[in-house]
This record gives C-alpha cells, structure tokens and sequence, in this order.
C-alpha cells in the first residue's frame, strides 16, 4: 500500500460498519429520541411558528420548505458529528482502531467502514425528518422515497470532510472550528431557509460552491414532488466532492495511525 | 528462507525462523529509534526483548506487527515479508498492546466475538472457542459484564483470551505485566508457560528481570535501538556478570572502598555500593562487620547485567 494510493475497498470495511452498528443498536432508544425530537422542534418551531408570517416560499408552504430543507442539513450534521466527535473518541482515546490494525483489518477499511457507518446514521436521520415531514402532511407522494439513496450520499459526502479535521485534530476543541467556519455558514447560507437566488449575486456564485447547496437541491425537489433541475450538475459535484475528500482522509488517516 | 540448525552438529534438522530481521531500522523524523537490529526467533521459544524506557522495544515490536512501516533493512515472519504480507501474517499473530485497548462499548464476551468478526472468523467457530478462552483465563463469571466493571488484572487476562482468539501461532506481547498485583502477574504467567508448551512462539517485552528470568529461553538487551548482548538468561549471567553481590547502603559504604579485595569491581548508585566478585568468601567476611540493614550478599542476577549493560542512569 503506497501512503497517497486511492483506498481500496474490502469486504473487511463492513466488519467496522458492523462494529458501530451493533454499539449504536445498544443505544438505540436514545437516538431514536433524538433523530425524531431534535427535527419535531424545529420544524415545528420554526416551521409553523416563522410558517404563520412567511406564508409560502418557493411555490409551496414554508413548512414543506424548510422541512425538505432540514433533511438535507441533518444528514450533513449528523454525518459531520460522527466523523469528528465519534470517529476520534474511538481513534484517541478508546484506542479502538490500534486494537483492529493488529488483526488483519486494515486502515483503509476502518476508514470506509467509517465513512458507510456515518453515512447510513445519516440516513436513519433523514428518514426520521422525512417520516415527521411526511406526517405532518408536508409530503404529497411516496416518490419522496427516492430522497433516501441522495441522504446517503450527502452523509457520505459530509462524512469525509469531517475525517480530514478527526486525521489532523489534536483534541476535541478542533472540531468547534470546523462547525462555526463550515457547517454553520452552510446552515444558514445553502438555501435550508430561503432560496438561494435571493442572496446577492456574488453570493450566489460563492454557495455554488458549497457541497451543502447542491445537496438540497436535488433533495427538496424529490421530496416535495417536483422535478430536478441540473440533478447531473447537483449529484456530479456532490459526489466528486465526497470521492476527493474521501480520498485525502484516506491519506491523512493512513498517516496518522501508521508511523 | 533462512534455516537455524536447532538440533546440533550430528542431527542437523533445519527448522525455518519464525521472525528474521536483518539490519532493521526506525527513524522518526530523521532520528533513529532502532538503528541494524538483527533479530532471529526460532520456532517455539519464548524470546524476551529487554532495554529501559525509550531503547526502541516498542517501536521494533510495531514493526514486527506492520503496525509501522520501517525505515531500513529486511523483516519476515513465517519467511513472509511484513510489508508485502501483513494480512496473512496478522491471521497467524497474537498481540496484547502495551495500553489496553478492550472495546469499552462491548461487553467482555462480546469483545472476544467483536475480535473474531475482524478475523472474519465463522459464528461457529467463536461459539466454539470463545467459552474455552474464557475459562482458561477464568472470566466465564463475567461474560456479560461490561469492559469498564473489570480491575487491570482481569483487563490484561481479557487482552490475553482476545488475541488467542485467531488461534495464533506467535504471540507478541509488549510489557504483559505492567501495573499488575503479583497474583494476577503469576496467572499471566502460567498462561504463557501453558502457551509455550502448546507449541506457541511467544516475544515479550518486559521491565521485570525476574519475568524474564522464568519465561524467556532467549533474552535479547537493547538500548539506544542497537543490540546489546544476547544470549538465554544463564547465559547472559555468566557472561555479563561476577557471580555475587555485596550491596552496601549509607555511609558506610565510603569507609569500604578503602579495604576491598583486589579481585571486586564495584559500581556506586545514589547511596549505594555495589561490590561485585567471582568468589563468595570474601564478600561474606566484608559483610560479617557490617550490620545486617545496612548490606545484603546475594547471587547475581539479570537484573545486574541489566544494569551493567545499560547503566544506572534513569530513564525519560
């Protein structure tokens, strides 16, 4: 294995992906807790107490865009906390991966083990807003299931990114400012609460470039029933984001526990 | 693949080397942590690698285990490079790291099946030798109980079933028992010596002499990362060593100097006098004026080559 090499992938990854699953199974009541609570309250707090004064935006109600808008935020956030927060508890100090590299599983597998296991919490997630969505009467159509293989992806996506700050973290404190100068603008900026095209000109040029952005515009148009524009265009950037980010964690990982 | 004659002149029966490494070396950051180590482990033996803190034993053990690629020189184990083998060579490896590193998330049995998963061992397989290794290192009481309920000793015991687990033929491990009560230390030990005459080729690291003493078959004393002295622990007495000590503490030591025997090689440490001799007699008549608390004469040991080989001086 040369240290730049593309990562390889082996059935091996999905012993880690296992691994995670069956510890996040443990937990399970908790996190159900969560991937449906933290999504009612801001749906429903922003959704129909902002909803009341927006009226409609977009062609549809406020509810329904801002709900489409959050599953896409969520699998982003939920991919990013596991890649930092989780993936560097078992990395530091549960010394976790040490005790797999001596069996012959690999770096490269713990890597895309990890990478699938973000991703999948990250669909739990979405599917979770999706379903409260989808109760509360903001989803018109069972086709809004074709939202869940884009979840995944941008889980994928945002889980590689997060890698990249766990391979060069020195301690928890560095994953505050990847949220605050990252996630946070993304939050706001990638078209969760309004559409892009109502930010100046020169704004919009700078979000095209944010992965968030292209990552809800193919999923509010699936959920809320409406055909994608530019889904090419949308998947093509999202996905070579994932795979050059995906890449380098490779790298950086590799480095960091082999040495 | 290199041969070691084991039998002798008159029945020259070649057993390959488990672990040959010529010439190894480690820098980190242009420094050198292990510097030309030749190292042969024949089948079957338990071979100890000793050296204060920082003389590069872990760092030689990461890169037994491909854990850490090398900077020079050749390494093979089961004649297989590391490099280019290390999969296979991990499938017939048992290690116990230095720092536990048990799966907090899981419980003790879970851990032993967690483990296996990454082998990819059969369900069966495990359901097979999964309650022996427990009962061999006595925690089938505690199968269900979580990793954070258990004391350092039943950890280390825990450690040991885990890397049985793939039923290796090498195990490695580094500095076994470290930080454990004597009884738990004794239990490691009869594991291993049960290990060893299971057919097992077993390296351990260690700081404790007397664990090397009854271990190991093979000592091997690095400092500084290059080779020191090797031979088996007897071996290394009669060669590195006088056969007793007079160890004389306080003051009283400055008066001694004066009227030693001739034949005596003495080292100060801090307070401490050490007159070293081939010959008993004149010891024993040097302690027969000296109170009790203040000298002790013993036989030699390891831990005097230890410390000739390596000096007194203390360690970061």
């Amino acid at each position: 294995m040369k240290p730049n090499s593309l990562p390889m992938l082996r059935i091996e990854a999905l012993t880690i992906w296992r691994r995670n699953a069956l510890v996040w199974r443990r937990l399970m009541g908790a996190s159900v807790l969560l991937h449906f609570g933290e999504p009612l309250i801001y749906l429903l707090g922003l959704g129909y107490g902002l909803g009341r004064f927006v009226g409609e935006m977009a062609g549809m109600p406020y509810f329904t865009f801002l709900a489409s808008g959050f599953i896409a935020w969520s699998a982003m956030n939920v991919a990013s906390m596991e890649s930092m927060w989780s993936v560097y508890t078992r990395m530091v100090p549960q010394q976790t991966y040490e005790a797999i590299l001596a069996t012959p599983a690999e770096v490269d597998d713990i890597v895309i083990g990890e990478l699938l296991w973000c991703a999948t919490k990250s669909l739990f997630s979405g599917s979770a807003i999706l379903a409260v969505a989808a109760l509360l009467g903001a989803v018109n159509d069972w086709t809004a299931l074709f939202a869940l293989p884009v979840i995944f992806l941008t889980g994928f996506c945002f889980a590689a990114p997060g890698l990249i700050i766990t391979a060069l973290a020195r301690g928890y404190e560095y994953f505050n400012f990847y949220m605050t100068l990252a996630m946070t603008p993304m939050f706001i900026l990638c078209g969760v609460f309004y559409p892009i095209t109502t930010l100046p000109a020169p704004m919009q040029s700078v979000v095209q470039f944010l992965p968030l952005t292209h990552a809800v515009q193919i999923i509010r148009p699936i959920v809320v029933g409406e055909p994608v524009t530019n889904l090419g265009l949308h998947l093509g950037t999202l996905g070579l984001f994932g795979l050059v980010t995906a890449w380098v964690a490779t790298i950086l990982i590799r480095r960091r526990l082999i040495q | 693949m290199p041969l070691s004659s084991l039998a002798g002149e008159s029945a020259p029966i070649s057993v390959p080397l488990l672990v040959h490494c010529q010439n190894l070396s480690k820098n980190f950051n242009g420094k050198p942590a292990v510097a030309g180590l030749d190292l042969d482990i024949p089948p079957r033996i338990c071979f100890g690698l000793l050296g204060p803190n920082g003389a590069g034993k872990t760092t030689t053990l990461r890169m037994l285990l491909g854990q850490s690629p090398r900077s020079g020189g050749t390494l093979e184990i089961f004649g297989e490079d590391i490099e280019l083998n290390r999969r296979q060579i991990r499938q017939r490896t048992g290690i116990v790291p230095q720092a536990d590193n048990l799966d907090p998330d899981f419980t003790v049995e879970e851990n032993l099946r967690m483990y296996g998963s990454y082998f990819r061992l059969p369900t069966s397989e495990m359901d097979r030798r999964i309650p022996q290794l427990l009962d061999m290192v006595e925690l089938s009481a505690r199968a269900a109980d979580r990793i954070d309920t258990l004391s350092g000793g039943l950890k280390r015991r825990l450690t040991l079933a885990r890397a049985l687990v793939n039923e290796p033929e090498f195990l490695v491990l580094d500095e076994p028992t470290t930080g454990l009560d004597p009884q738990a230390r004794h239990m490691i030990w009869s594991l291993l010596h049960r290990m060893k005459r299971n057919g097992k080729t077993i390296l351990l690291t260690t700081h404790y002499m007397e664990e090397a003493e009854r271990l190991c078959d093979q000592l091997m004393i690095i400092d500084n990362g290059t080779l020191l002295a090797q031979d088996s622990p007897t071996g290394l007495i009669r060669k590195y060593c006088e056969s007793d000590v007079l160890e004389i503490r306080g003051d009283i030591s400055k008066e001694i100097v004066g009227r030693l025997p001739p034949s005596c090689r003495t080292e100060h440490a801090g307070e401490s006098l050490y007159i070293y001799s081939n010959h008993a007699k004149p010891l024993r008549e040097l302690a027969q004026g000296l109170p009790d608390t203040a000298c002790l004469h013993r036989q030699s040991g390891l831990e005097d080559v230890f410390l000739r080989l390596t000096g007194r001086e203390l360690r970061g």
